[in-house]
This record gives C-alpha cells, structure tokens and sequence, in this order.
C-alpha cells in the first residue's frame, strides 16, 4: 500500500504551473503604457551607456563665440549652452549622471530599508516598537526638507547627495517592508515552519523573504520618479553634481539667467527630467497591477 | 475622544525630542569645526578659546544638546553668523512669507484637485477621467522647479503679463503683492492638485458603490442631494489630505522659493547653506519640522473631530 502510494506520486504527471513571475510579466505585456514606459527607460539607459557613440560633439568643449546660439543652428541641433557647449550632447551625455543619481539611492535604500524593516517586523516586540519609533522622527521631516538639510550640512557634492537622498528613502522602504513582514510573520505556514523547529534565519529565508520582497520591490520603483526629481533639484540647487559635469539639473540652474535671451532653449534639461519621471511613474504604476499589490 | 487627543498628543512628544535631535546632530555632521565657518582665517589660538567656549563647542555632546534645546524651548535659537541678527527673528520672517505661499498654492491645488477628483470620480472611466488621471500622473511626475521656469518664461519673459521673481516692495497693496504671488503659487499647487485628484476619484468612486447611496436614489433624493452625501462623506479624508500636503509645501518649497527668489523659509534655507551659517540652517529647518509635526497633529485630531465613524485604537 505504502510502496503504491510512493509510487503514484512519483509517476504523477507534473501539473504544468506557471510561476508567479510568469504571471506578472504576462500581465505587464498586456498594459500598452507600462511597456511604453519600460521601452521609454531602456532607451534612456542605452543613451547614457552609449553617449560617446551617439553624441554629434564633446559635451566638454566650450566655445566663446558660440554661446546661446537658438536651437536648430547648423552644427548645433539643440543649440549651445551659455559656455557654447553643445546642448544635445550635453543632453545626451547628462542621462548618465542624472540617471545613476536618480536610481541609486533608491537601490541603496532598498537594501538597507528592506533589511531593517524585514528584521524589525520579524522580531516584533519592543525592538521593532524602538526601530519603528525612531523611523517615525524621519517622517517628520518632508522628503524635500530633509535632503536638503542632510546634503546642505554635509557640503556640496555627488558623494553627498547620493549618501543624503538614501538616508531620505531608508524609513519609507523600512515602513513598507515592516507592515508586509509583520503581516506575513502570522501566518499559517510561518507558524508551521516555527513549530517543525526551523530556526528564525531560515524562516525569514525561505518563508518570507519570498513573500515580502515583490511589494517591497513594487514601493521601491515607485520612489524613482521621486528620487529623479530630487537628485536633479539638489543639483539644481547647486548641492549635487560641480560644473561642468553635464547632469540635467545642474544645466537647468546654469541656463537660468538665459530665460531672456534662449527660453526654449533653457527649459529643455527639465524635458528630459520630466519624461524620466513620467516613464518611471508609469512603469510602477503597471508593475503594482500587475504584482497585484494593493496600496 | 479625550483620552485619545492624550494619547496622541503625548506620541507627538517623543518624536519632537527625536526631530530636535536630528536638528542637533546636522551641525555636527557637517565636516570640520563648526567654529571655522565664525572665525577669521587669522584668528590667534586664545580668541579661538573664548569662542570655543562662547559657542559651548568645548562641552560634550549630550550637555551642548541639553543646553541648546533648552535654549530652543525658550525662543533662543542661537545668531545668524553671517548677519548676527537672532536666528529666530529670520525664521519668523521668513515662514510668514513662506506660510502665504503654501497657504495660497494649498487652496488653489485643493479646489482643481477636489473639482478634477468629483468629475472623474462621478463618470468612471469617461474621457473626462482618463484626462484627470492622466494630469494628476503630470502632476506627480512634473519636476515643479522647472514648472516654474517654464511660467517664467511664457508669462514673464514673453508675455510679461507678471513678474518674474521676488515679493515686491511690500509698497504695492494687496492686489499688487497678489500678482507676485501667482506664479510661485501655481508652481507650488501642481503637487497637492494631482494627489488631492487622486484620493477625491478614489473617495467619490468608493461612496457611488455603497449601498446607501442606492437607498438615497430609492427613496427619490435628486442628483444634488446624492451630491451632498458624497460630498458630506468623501470631506474629511480629502481635507485631512490637504492639511497634510500644505505640510509638505512648508518644507519643501525651497526649490520653488529658489526659483522665484521668493523670501521664504526656502530661500534662508540656500542662503544658510551657501554660506556656511550652520545655526540659521539648524534653526530654520527645526521650525519648519515642528510646524509639520504640528500641522499632522492638528488633521488627525481635526479629522477624528469631523468623522466621528474614525474610533482610533
């Protein structure tokens, strides 16, 4: 009887199961924005991996004689800077900083969010009420306030505002990561788990790491969009990127004092800003329905 | 009722003390001595002991925090390095001009939020509500600071309709200083109008499915009395929203005061930080952080107040 059960099982058919991140992506393919949105990143990505090859000119080489020169002038599709840069090519190449400044702190803070949120929902009790306490403080302060303040005292300067923009994104992933572990940690198979003796490290391994990070994950790609605006406003405010690194919202600060003589010409950085972020706005948007994460 | 106002006001005190500290700690985790940013570059080694003990540099941590939030309790957040005036003078300037703006861009981006929000809330997935969803995503995604140059240039510098920056003499009346105001104002509304749109559709879209509403229809009410239900139903959570996005326009106007040299809390902010007047930094950003403690204070008792289905454990 025991060898016939045995040997039903293994000679039972596989049920075809499609995996759950099958089933996201199908999902995903089925939303003509989210994959517009996707499409619209990927390209912005390639553009900054492939800036050398792409752009017309050197986004260094300044000339005197051709400042602010409006855009469509010949040789300068986009027109020039206030130093007669190349616009276009400082465009091009300014994806490449504005990107890494935008996305980094998210994934940094993603790391060392989720990690203190998992652990600080797992072990619950007066540790969890003492971290959950302290992060609350940093809710005090609006996101906008507190990079500026962090990066205001640390001194201009990339290093800075990357370290900044992630201590601003660290308590919100932590908050999110929490209330998922603390939700997970009651559950029936949680529960199973303790009881057939599985020691708290293989638990959160295998029982709710799988199950916390998608939503974590889906929180996270929606901070970009805030964290792209943010990084691009310290260096807007001259607390980011030093001259005369291309990085959008540096030339946005720069350009000001044209708005007389190029308008146009001036607001163009902060088209490439608000597209980034409108496409990573998006893309959240269709990875939340499609995780099916309700928020 | 009471009991839980206690028990909120009294969660609020830990955090103040946490804010302060953090307020604290900015000056220190700024590189190199606090006291180079006041000395001259030639200063003798005694008149940098006297400052040094002046300022309280040479005390430990925690009894230069003790000493400074007393201080900070009692209104004294230390001088202005770079204009010797009290730092608490500059800020209650500054967040009277500050507070204006915010109020002004709260309020414009309450009514189109609430008014986009009801209409596409009221017709689901009509064009009207594909168009609100699509501003409000606009309205998140848009890097405002650019927003506000982008206004600069169309109504300033091509139509020259307004003025570019700034807050007037201060001699021009009411209607003259109004006219600073417009632009940095509806600069600053995109934000809370595309989420006070956001939560209003969700709100209307929840309350249409209740059953009540049915039974509104049912017993023979017009459209405008289902309206005043809705309207009645959906208030305070969206007013509770909008207190907390006038929060955040408090202390996160500094790009837009940039922007339009507006002499707020912002605008001291920059200057603080350029050069290098580490108390001014500190002070401005501890007012700003309590007026946000404050003001989440104030909707959740305000909104608990209003809605008395909110039992709060």
């Amino acid at each position: 009887m025991a060898a016939l059960a045995q040997q039903s099982i293994v000679e039972a058919p596989q049920p075809k199961t499609t995996g759950y991140w099958t089933g996201v992506w199908r999902r995903l393919r089925r939303d003509p924005v989210a994959i517009f949105a996707g499409l619209v990143i990927l390209a912005l990505i390639l553009m900054a991996i492939f800036a050398p090859y792409i752009a017309p000119a050197d986004p260094y080489r300044a000339s005197s004689l051709r400042r602010l020169r409006p855009i469509g002038t010949a040789g300068y599709p986009l027109g020039s800077d206030e130093l007669g840069r190349d616009m276009l090519s400082r465009l091009i190449f300014g994806a490449r900083l504005s990107l890494f400044m935008g996305i980094t702190p998210v994934i940094l803070a993603f790391g060392i969010g989720s990690a203190i949120g998992i652990f600080a929902g797992y072990v619950g009790g007066w540790v969890n009420t003492a971290i959950m306490r302290t992060i609350d403080v940093f809710y005090a302060f609006p996101s906008v306030l507190l990079a500026v303040a962090l990066s205001g005292a640390l001194g201009a300067g990339f290093g800075n505002a990357l370290v900044s923009l992630t201590v601003v994104f660290v308590p919100q992933i932590a908050r999110v990561a929490e209330a998922v572990t603390t939700q997970v940690r009651s559950r029936d198979y949680v529960e199973a788990a303790r009881a057939s003796g599985a020691g708290g490290f293989t638990i959160v391994r295998v029982h709710v790491l799988g199950n916390v990070l998608g939503p974590i994950f889906v929180y996270a790609t929606s901070l970009i969009s805030v964290s792209m605006i943010l990084a691009s406003g310290l260096s807007f405010l001259g607390l980011g990127v030093r001259p005369p690194e291309p990085e959008w919202g540096l030339m946005l600060n720069t350009l000001r004092t044209a708005i007389y003589v190029q308008p146009w010409l001036a607001a163009l950085p902060g088209v490439m800003i608000f597209i980034t972020s409108i496409a990573f706005n998006l893309l959240a948007d269709g990875l939340r329905s499609a995780m099916d994460v309700k928020q | 009722m009471l009991a839980y106002l206690a028990r909120r006001v009294a969660y609020t005190v830990p955090i103040l003390f946490g804010v302060a500290l953090v307020c604290f700690a900015l000056v220190h985790i700024a590189p190199g001595d606090p006291l180079v940013s006041v000395l001259p570059p030639d200063a003798s080694a005694d008149l940098q002991a006297m400052l040094r003990t002046l300022y309280g540099f040479d005390r430990s941590y925690p009894e230069q925090f003790g000493r400074w939030l007393w201080r900070a309790a009692h209104g004294d957040l230390g001088t202005s390095i770079a204009t010797g005036r009290p730092v608490t003078d500059e800020v209650f300037k500054a967040v009277g001009y500050t507070l204006r703006l915010s109020i002004l861009a709260t309020l414009i981006g309450f009514f189109f939020g609430s008014l986009f929000g009801f209409v596409a809330g009221y017709y689901r997935d009509s064009l009207v509500d594909k168009a609100a969803s699509a501003l409000s995503v606009l309205g998140v995604s848009v890097p405002h600071y650019w927003l506000g140059m982008v206004l600069v240039i169309v109504f300033a510098a091509i139509l020259g309709w307004l003025p570019p920056t700034g807050a007037g003499s201060g001699n021009e009346g009411f209607f003259g200083s109004l006219r600073f105001m417009i632009l940095p104002a509806v600069t600053m509304s995109v934000i809370p109008m595309g989420i006070v749109a956001r939560t209003v559709r969700a709100l209307v879209a929840d309350i249409l499915a209740q059953e009540f509403v049915i039974g509104l229809r049912a017993k023979g009410l017009t459209d405008w009395g289902v309206f005043r239900h809705v309207v009645k139903n959906a208030a305070p959570t969206a007013l509770a929203v909008m207190g907390l996005q006038l929060g955040y326009l408090l202390g996160g106007s500094i790009l837009i005061e940039t922007v339009f040299s507006w002499p707020g809390t912002g605008f001291l902010l920059n200057a603080a930080i350029f050069q290098r007047d580490l108390p001014l930094l500190q002070g401005t950003i501890l007012v700003l952080a309590l007026f946000f403690v404050i003001l989440n204070l104030l909707v959740d008792v305000v909104q608990t107040a209003l809605d008395p289905r909110i039992q709060r454990s």
